[in-house]
């Protein structure tokens, strides 16, 4: 039973954590792809125009990736996490039933306007789609933080006779305090991964020598959106999120600092491996006192560590929460060093002549992808043995009658199809970038004509 | 309120049906009636803008049937889990298939996501039939509110514990490839609606022979129906308006052939999606108040009222719901009046 738990675990984890990867790309994109529309329009600037048909045609291929993964999500709820959907079904039902209905509907039906239908409703028709693609897209996405801010701290339910929850109050599930910082949190994250790849494509343009002019639209569109989310994606939202868990889930904090002692003045481990078997953390490097100060403002605060909570409290794998936290954390900082460095030439005029930080920006494309994975797996890991947290614990809820050797049939089927995707998708795309956003798009996808 | 969304349920998947469907369809035949790369590129554009929002039908019903019934959400997606999963990767395939196809010139790459898109819709089309199958005949659900459905079981499979049927048995096969039928028709009528050419000519002479074939599949299950499942036509029996859903099936079945030989397309195509629709809703409201029965025992079946969510939960979720799916109706229809009219060869 163990085993099955464990491979649903899994299951759930390997398909989602593949599916995020294209929608932060969808969401990043659709700001940036509205935002260049209508300033063309403002503006009367074809070029911005040109930009953003480059990126929608990629942003095409990514919202299908993201389409054809997402549908086994709201399946995968049922399949193999049945005593879950039975438990919460009358609550997260609805925020995930919302997110079809207010957001699928729209992002679906104006994605075929924006990608094919120019030659139909005009070039403000193409951006008015392209705004509602926009809100489509953070619309979904505030549906699906709403469920998970909801296991993660749930408010506006009642517990139904038979032991199941019932929904209390929309509006608190949809106000809860938790939403309203993890979502700006994660849409700032989706912001970079989608600034991070239009910089990065422009910087590779410009070492090329190639498409000179759009390069620099898209290095000047990636840099100025990277920097501002870079920033705000640590402070206040990362900020206030640390504090929400320091208060509510205060064994999951000690977990993500790797903090096994609890005492005043706690320090701030940036480097060092958990010893879960000794309590303690090897190879440290530590600023003193200051995990006290980011949490509760004061040096001397005192900051509960694991050992102020029994073993079977702490989450399934302490090492797993502390890495994926650091590298979030680590790599979120650097993404400031990079965008700001980034701003700052640009400001003076000199990003596009400087190789080394376009080499730079080049580089950084792929790790926005892996600070929001991270991250996710610090919440999802740190809210572990809990499903709904103080409510619900994860072993309670998966499909009791699906053995382990049905979860690892479809598990590996995944596995094998999604790499089969993954390669297409990278030769895909990597077709469009070495086309590039010449003024002659290449046949289009299903509705040439 | 349970009997409410239970008919928007419904309303869904009979949207899910009708539309999606068409896409299935041209997906079934693809290869039959496209013949060159010109004439496929034909097909695919008449579904290329819409079948993603077709799709969002099902994922709409599925998150609907997720809040108002979680437990036969629950229940049943658990118990089949097999089917189910295949039936995600058919969906991937054949999503990826319609989009990239176009990507590439080179004749292999489109030869083989052409294969994909028809082998994946036909079988997607089968397998929703063999699904509706099952929910019809019903499935081995105990007091312990919980089954675990084989995908088959007899000839030299052994029999399932409890000598309970598969997924795939003789009844849900004949529905399934009832399904498979209706939509081929609906698929040749879509496509002779929205092509011309050399395209339009083999779609239109490909739906008679077709309406046929689902004409005597659909009676062959009609019959079949009443004995693996006799509570439907007890409940007729009991309650003669839901034999309005059968009998208006009949008026569009026989309506579509006759629109389609007098050269009105369009109206032949809305004939038979009302048909596909209104067969979905016998199937639907010969079982009400069941939503799942049991084939171990009538009386452990799981009603609407067994199922179903808090009245206050679902009074919450009427007051979204009804406002948010009209305006997705309303993308639906403004997204297929801009693209309406013929689709030229390539």
């Amino acid at each position: 039973m163990g085993d099955a738990l464990f491979l649903h675990r899994l299951h759930f984890g390997f398909t989602i954590t593949f599916h995020y990867l294209f929608p932060q790309l969808t969401m990043g994109l659709a700001l940036l792809v509205a935002v260049l529309e209508v300033t063309s329009l403002a503006r009367r600037d074809d070029r911005l125009h040109q930009a953003a048909r480059f990126w929608t045609r990629i942003f095409g291929v990514n919202f299908l990736f993201g389409v054809v993964t997402g549908i086994p999500m709201e399946f995968q709820f049922g399949t193999s996490w049945a005593g879950f959907s039975r438990y919460a079904g009358g609550v997260i039902g609805q925020t995930l039933a919302l997110e079809g209905v207010f957001a699928f509907f729209l992002e679906s039906s104006f994605l075929g306007l924006v990608l094919y239908g120019e030659g139909r409703i005009g070039r403000r028709g193409v951006t008015a789609a392209a705004v509602l693609l926009f809100l489509g897209s953070w619309l979904s996405g505030f549906f699906i933080v709403a469920t998970h801010a909801f296991m993660e701290h749930p408010v506006g339910y009642r517990i139904s006779p038979d032991g199941t929850l019932a929904l209390a109050s929309l509006w608190q599930v949809l106000s809860n305090p938790w939403l309203r910082w993890e979502f700006p949190h994660v849409m700032m994250g989706a912001v970079q991964t989608g600034a991070f790849a239009m910089a990065g494509t422009g910087a590779f343009y410009l070492l090329l020598g190639r498409h000179l002019e759009q390069a620099r639209i898209f290095v000047r569109t990636g840099v100025v959106a990277g920097a501002v989310a870079s920033v705000l994606q640590i402070a206040p939202t990362g900020d206030v999120q640390g504090r929400l868990v320091a208060e509510h889930q205060p064994v999951a904090l000690a977990a993500l600092e790797g903090l096994f002692e609890s005492g005043p003045g706690a320090p701030l481990a940036l480097v060092g491996q958990p010893d879960v078997e000794r309590r303690r953390l090897d190879n440290p490097i530590l600023v003193p006192y200051a995990l006290s100060f980011l949490t509760y403002r004061r040096w001397m605060a005192e900051v509960k560590g694991l050992d102020a909570f029994p073993v079977e409290e702490w989450p399934s794998s302490v090492p797993l929460v502390y890495y994926a936290y650091h590298v979030m954390v680590g790599l979120g900082t650097l993404f400031i060093a990079v965008m700001l460095s980034a701003a700052w030439l640009l400001a003076r005029g000199a990003l596009f002549r400087s190789r080394a930080m376009l080499w730079v920006l080049l580089l950084a494309v792929p790790f926005p992808y892996v600070a929001n994975t991270a991250g996710w797996f610090a919440a999802e890991a740190g809210r572990q043995r809990w499903l709904v947290y103080g409510l619900f614990r994860t072993a309670d809820g998966v499909s009791r009658q699906v053995s382990s050797g049905n979860a690892l049939f479809t598990l590996l089927g995944f596995m094998g199809m999604y790499a089969l995707l993954a390669i297409v998708f990278l030769f895909v795309v990597g077709r469009e970038i070495a086309h590039g956003p010449a003024p002659e798009p290449p046949a289009p996808a299903a509705a040439t004509r | 309120m349970g009997t409410l969304f239970f008919c928007f349920v419904a309303l869904l998947l009979a949207g899910y049906v009708a539309l999606d469907g068409y896409d299935l369809g041209a997906g079934i035949l693809h290869l039959r009636v496209a013949r060159d790369d010109a004439e496929r590129r034909q097909v695919l554009a008449t579904i290329g803008p819409l079948w993603d929002g077709n799709e969002v039908y099902l994922v709409a019903a599925g998150g609907t049937l997720f809040f108002a019934f979680p437990l036969l959400y629950a229940v049943s997606f658990s118990g089949f889990y097999l089917p189910l999963m295949i039936a995600l990767w058919l969906l991937m395939g054949r999503g990826v298939a319609i989009e990239l196809r176009n990507h590439l010139e080179a004749a292999p790459w489109r030869q083989f996501f052409d294969a994909v898109f028809s082998l994946s819709s036909g079988l997607l089309g089968f397998f929703l039939g063999v699904a509706l199958g099952n929910v019809v005949r019903g499935v081995p659900l105990g007091s312990d509110r919980v089954f675990l459905q084989p995908l088959w079981s007899g000839v030299g499979a052994g029999q399932a514990a409890g000598g309970a049927a598969g997924v795939i048995d003789p009844y849900t096969a004949l529905v399934g490839a009832t399904a498979f039928a209706v939509l081929a028709e609906h698929g040749a009528l879509w496509i002779a609606h929205r092509t011309e050419g050399p395209v339009r000519e083999r779609a239109r002479a490909l739906a008679p022979r077709l309406w046929a074939i689902s004409l005597a599949l659909t009676v062959g299950t009609s019959v079949a129906t009443f004995f693996v499942q006799p509570h439907i036509p007890q409940a007729m029996a009991a309650g003669p308006w839901r034999a309005a859903f059968p009998a208006a099936a009949v008026l569009a079945c026989l309506g579509a052939p006759l629109l389609h030989l007098r050269g009105r397309d369009g109206a032949a195509f809305a004939a038979w999606s009302a048909f596909l629709a209104l067969l979905l809703a016998t199937a639907a409201f010969g079982l009400y108040p069941w939503v799942l029965p049991s084939s171990i025992d009538p009386a452990l079946s799981l009603t609407v009222e067994q199922a179903q969510a808090a009245d206050a939960s679902l009074r919450t979720g009427a007051a979204w719901w009804v406002p948010g799916v009209a305006l997705g109706i309303g993308y639906t229809v403004y997204v297929h009046r801009c693209f309406s009219g013929r689709v030229p060869r390539g």
